[in-house]
């Protein structure tokens, strides 16, 4: 960091945070798709199914 | 032609199931070649190495725009042809956007402290991004507060519309008033003011992060898309009679 002068706590900090939220938004949009995939897989289970016959699942 | 099959939300997931692991990739490589540019460029000559700051931050605050953008051209679908992909586009867009517009805001603030001396000042780009933040959010948590997606999707089309008003008064504001925030730099009338050796790193960390964006948004899509096909099938679970 100190090649980043007396600044590299501001650039630092700018860089983290992004890593931080973006890591954040990646991790949210992929535990809600594991939790969309088991609701319907519990759904399936159930005998609830779509009219085309198709599971959910399989589009 | 193409986007009309797309827009079928069958056809979407399935196209969507291919298109994306690419996608990921490719984003990935850009991003750390972005970040290789970013970290090897020289400092400028009156900001120093805060000037790294900007490769993030100014992306950020294009694509906290953009979205807004795209979230507009869907509530345009929402209200007008009633799409039903139109709804979960904006949606799905919306957590995205505001992520961005937050970066914008954090890493600026970050910027701001060591070349003008203040976290903030209430100038007319900050406070107009700051109000595009809490526009994200309402609109979110008017999503979250109707049950009814049908409802919810007029009424946050309404807003989204309403609040596309801001993104030229954002754009502008460096121009129609004198703001601590500096004025255009890279889309202005007679070319960049930038030199070459920060223009590329910015150009790559700014399709970096769009390809980002429309990683995370179709992700997304993809996401709400299944929430709906939940709904439905509980609902009918609930009626006791099969699909």
């Amino acid at each position: 960091m100190s090649v980043l002068g007396p600044y590299a706590v501001f650039i630092g900090t700018s860089y983290a945070l992004v890593v931080l939220v973006v890591a954040g938004l990646i991790a949210a949009i992929v535990l809600d798709y594991r939790r969309q995939q088991a609701e319907l897989r519990r759904l399936e289970a159930s005998g609830v199914t779509r009219r085309s016959g198709k599971s959910p699942e399989q589009t | 032609m193409f986007l009309a099959r797309l827009a079928n939300p069958s056809r979407f997931m399935a196209f969507t199931a291919r298109v994306l692991p690419w996608l990921a990739i490719v984003t990935a490589l850009l991003l750390a070649l972005g970040l290789y540019q970013s970290w090897t460029a020289p400092d400028d000559y009156q900001q120093g190495a805060t000037v790294k700051i900007m490769f993030i931050h100014v992306p950020n605050a294009w694509l906290s725009m953009f979205v807004w953008m795209v979230m507009s051209a869907s509530a345009l679908g929402t209200l007008v042809w009633k799409h039903p992909l139109a709804d979960v586009a904006a949606k799905a867009a919306a957590p995205i956007g505001a992520a961005f517009t937050f970066l914008a805001l954090a890493t600026g603030s970050l910027w701001g402290r060591p070349m003008w001396g203040t976290y903030w000042q209430w100038d007319a780009r900050l406070t107009s991004m700051l109000i595009l933040f809490l526009m994200y959010l309402s609109l979110i948590a008017l999503w979250r507060a109707v049950e009814d997606p049908t409802r919810a999707a007029r009424a946050a089309a309404v807003l989204t519309l309403v609040g596309a008003i801001n993104i030229p008064i954002i754009k502008f504001s460096v121009d129609w008033w004198n703001t601590l925030h500096q004025g255009e730099s890279v889309f202005r009338m007679g070319g960049p003011t930038l030199d070459r050796a920060f223009l590329i790193p910015l150009f790559t960390m700014a399709m970096a992060f769009t390809l980002l964006f429309i990683t995370l948004h179709l992700a997304a899509m993809r996401n709400e898309i299944l929430r709906r096909r939940i709904r439905t099938l509980q609902m009918m679970q609930a009626d006791g009679r099969a699909l």
